[in-house]
């Protein structure tokens, strides 16, 4: 294998650009909330938490037979003026095709985060994953809170599938990839934790992005699950996890 | 034995099943039959973890495909090994893998654990798809022999009773469990997990036999697809569709006991044969999704539990 | 003779939080402690790292001359160590019988010594649920109890396990002055059959007619331990009650 310094360079780089969507992907941090929070709803240890996962699963089904149904299992993509040309920049590379979801994927990231510990709304959501009495202490409905998180974090994911099909060619089951990737970041970054879901995000960007470079883009979905792997083994608290 | 009797009655049963489909000597009955009484076996395995302790396997094809494939291997390496050594073969295999999974990701909460075992269907389907000697993207195919052993006539009619019998292990074992020890056990992880443990269960030690023996069953389930479908590519071998109904049958009929991924089974299986024969098959995968959605919803306990008295 | 329980230097913290400073416990074979103290001074997570459902950062608990240190909470309940819960945890889709059935199966039956088969179960499920006053509701579901039945069963489950030493954690909270009162009895009698008890109580007439012996924690601290009526009086037990 013939490995040069240049083909490294723009495999890191395309590495960290494709990591800044993940992170936005991976904002789906809050869909955990969100998740944990209809779990709550669906009262904790009951019964019925098998009943609301199966729920969140039929829901997952039917919107990719359907998704199949009107567009076909094959991969559809979009133009834009900005998919194909490159920033050239001296060393290195930049292909417009990644560099605009990465920024749109930074901008959301930040703006969510900011919304999350800044403002009354976001820090409720915060609470109701830990507290929900504490919660109504304050005076907010726990169900309303509920409700906007859950707006927000699939406002979010879809916001992060627009960006995607900006990166490459989609098909109706690509969304299974990344569910399993977005619990890679989420775990190893330590779930609940903005800058460790950064860190973790740049970092699977990065070894996808060498492993597709260097053994072929076959084996990239599998990456998210090794590093998911050696976490929980070593670390299950992940990064900068409590 | 005290669940001798009960073993008796499902062999009367599958012997009268097999001599009936014997007696039509319809192939398409076989096929039929083949589907339903496999995805009884799937869902029985779901529902020894997902429906006893509470936790939620979305993984269902890696374990599936782990036998499937663990048959093509066979096959190429020694063709002349029988179906029942492979299914044992299968189902160790997709066992291992179980308890493996299980052992790092039940440390994880119920929702965590779900969507652990979903990147694990992932991955085995990446492996698979980049291993060149099972075919890896394009497939493979598999001699299916004209004739069955021991029983002659077509060897769809020996998968069919092979299945049956695998049928009626997976019962009696559900139905042992639901009984035993292990059963009660099982019942308090999924109800309080460190009420549980407070009352002298080994949890992670009972959730591992759990996720072995579910993971056991659907690769055995999966062990002789390759000779049902004489073709088998990852794009099929993973079809989300096994998922969902091994997860919407056990839903649908009643998750507390053995009887509800029977019942589930057979009126989803059949009415999905029947809307691909009537209308599309594109409809018919739909179905077992939007039922489970409504049964979720309107009928939690399932059809076994409208039946079942109130306590 | 050693004492049963030892708890020595244990610690234990919650993120920042100190929940748990330096704790220093014996408890003797069959006595009777009282343990009380404020609204969120570590009770229960005193109990918690005993009984193995949290593990201590610090310390160590050594229970019947064995170190627990590293067991899991199964373990220990195994060696002889009952607790309930005090926010009730029951088994929700199991009836009242079947709850006490868990405990029998699966830590006293796993002693080797003792073990209960067959109908024996079941009558001995029926029998510990009339000791509590839940015999007519053994084949109901928990929630068809109040929150105050939902004690009872707790800690008819903790002496399910048949323990050494049972851990009753506000397990009369709620409860009427005659219900008190049935259950100190039951408790003394438990504790005139050998086994040892710790009452985590905040109600003072029960635990001072039910205690030998008292230690209060106030914020993660053992301030006080002796025989009641000394401790009662103690002035920084009074002061951490009743403020300055
Ligand atoms: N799991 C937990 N996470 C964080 N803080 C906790 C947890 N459990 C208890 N605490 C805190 O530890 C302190 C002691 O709680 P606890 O042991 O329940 O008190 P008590 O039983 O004496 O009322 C309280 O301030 C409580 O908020
Ligand atoms: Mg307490």
């Amino acid at each position: 294998m013939d490995v040069s310094l240049d083909l490294l360079m723009n495999a890191m780089i395309s590495g960290l650009l494709l990591g800044g969507f993940y992170a936005a992907v991976s904002i789906g941090l809050l869909g955990m909330a969100v998740y944990q929070v209809y779990y709550v709803a669906f009262e904790r240890r009951d019964d019925q938490s098998l009943r609301g996962l199966s729920f969140f699963f039929g829901l997952l089904f039917i919107a990719e037979v359907g998704l199949i149904l009107v567009f076909g299992v094959d991969y559809r993509s979009v133009n834009a003026r900005y998919i194909g040309p490159s920033l050239q920049l001296v060393l290195f590379d930049l292909p417009w095709r990644l560099l605009v979801p990465f920024l749109v994927s930074m901008a959301m990231a930040i703006g969510l985060q900011i919304f999350l510990s800044r403002s009354f709304l976001g820090r409720a959501i915060q609470a109701v994953a830990q507290d929900q009495l504490a919660l109504q202490l304050m005076a907010a409905n726990p169900t309303r809170i509920k409700r906007i998180a859950f707006g927000l974090s699939i406002a979010t994911a879809a916001l992060a599938g627009a960006c995607l099909i900006i990166i490459q060619p989609v098909e109706p089951s690509i969304g299974r990839e990344y569910i399993g990737r977005v619990f890679a970041i989420c775990v190893l970054g330590g779930l609940g934790s903005f800058p460790g879901m950064m860190i973790a995000a740049m970092t699977l960007g990065i070894v996808e992005s060498l492993t597709s470079t260097f053994f072929g883009p076959s084996w990239a979905p599998a990456v998210a699950f090794g590093v998911l792997l050696v976490t929980l083994a070593v670390r299950p608290s992940g990064i900068l996890g409590r | 034995m005290r669940g001798t009797p009960f073993i008796l009655i499902l062999i009367a049963i599958a012997a009268v099943i097999f001599g009936l489909a014997r007696w039509l000597d319809n192939s398409y009955a076989f096929f039929v039959g083949y589907v339903v009484v496999q995805y009884i076996v799937l869902g029985t395995a779901w529902n020894i973890l997902g429906g006893y302790t509470g936790y939620v396997n979305f993984g269902i094809t890696a374990f599936f495909a782990i036998g499937a494939y663990s048959s093509v291997v066979l096959h190429k390496l020694v063709p002349a090994m029988p179906l029942p050594a492979m299914i044992v073969v299968g189902g160790v295999m997709a066992g291992i893998v179980g308890i493996g999974t299980g052992y790092l990701t039940l440390r994880l909460r119920g929702v965590f654990f779900s969507i652990a075992t979903l990147a694990l269907a992932v991955v085995v389907q990446t492996l698979i798809t980049n291993w060149d000697f099972v075919g890896g993207a394009r497939g493979a195919y598999v001699l299916r022999p004209r004739v069955a052993p021991l029983i002659g006539g077509g060897y769809i009619d020996y998968l069919f009773l092979i299945m049956l019998g695998l049928c009626v292990a997976a019962l009696a074992t559900a139905r042992a469990i639901e009984r035993s020890a292990l059963g009660f056990g099982f019942a308090a992880i999924r109800d309080d997990e460190a009420a549980a443990e407070a009352s002298g269960v080994p949890t992670l030690r009972l959730k591992l036999i759990a996720t072995g023996l579910s993971g056991g069953f659907m690769g055995m389930a999966g062990a002789p697809l390759p000779f049902y479908v004489t073709y088998l590519d990852p794009a099929s071998g993973f079809s989300l569709n096994y998922a969902v109904n091994a997860i919407a049958m056990p839903l649908i009929g009643g998750t507390s006991s053995w009887l509800g991924p029977v019942v589930g089974a057979v009126l989803v299986g059949g009415l999905q044969e029947y809307l691909r024969v009537t209308i599309s098959s594109a409809v018919n995968v739909l179905v077992a999704g939007v039922l489970m959605v409504v049964f979720v919803i309107i009928a939690p306990q399932g059809i076994v539990g409208l039946f079942k008295r109130k306590r | 003779m050693t004492a049963l329980l030892h708890v020595e230097g244990l610690g234990k913290r919650f993120g920042g939080f100190v929940a748990l400073d330096g704790i220093e416990l014996e408890v003797q074979g069959g006595e009777r402690l009282g343990l009380i103290g404020p609204n969120g001074s570590g009770k229960s997570t005193l109990v918690n790292c005993i009984c193995g459902t949290l593990q201590n950062e610090t310390g160590s608990v050594r229970f019947a001359d064995q170190a627990l240190d590293g067991l899991s909470a199964h373990e220990r309940t195994r060696r002889g160590l009952a607790r309930s819960f005090q926010l009730p945890r029951p088994f929700a889709s199991l009836s009242l019988a079947e709850n006490l059935r868990i405990p029998i199966l699966y830590a006293v039956n796993a002693r080797g010594t003792g073990a209960i088969a067959g109908p024996a179960i079941n009558a001995r499920c029926r029998d510990l649920l009339g000791e509590v006053g839940l015999a007519e509701k053994a084949d109901r579901l928990p929630r068809d109890l109040t929150q105050i039945e939902m004690r009872k069963l707790e800690l008819a489950r903790a002496m399910a396990a048949q323990p050494k030493l049972l851990i009753a954690d506000e397990a009369m909270a709620g409860l009427l002055h005659a219900e008190v009162d049935e259950i100190i009895a039951l408790l003394i009698r438990l504790n005139g059959q050998g086994v040892t008890v710790i009452m985590i109580e905040h109600i003072m007439r029960a635990v001072m007619e039910f205690s030998q012996r008292l230690a209060v924690l106030v914020a993660g601290k053992k301030i006080a331990d002796g025989a009641p009526k000394d401790v009662v009086r103690d002035a920084e037990v009074v002061r951490a009650y009743l403020g300055e």
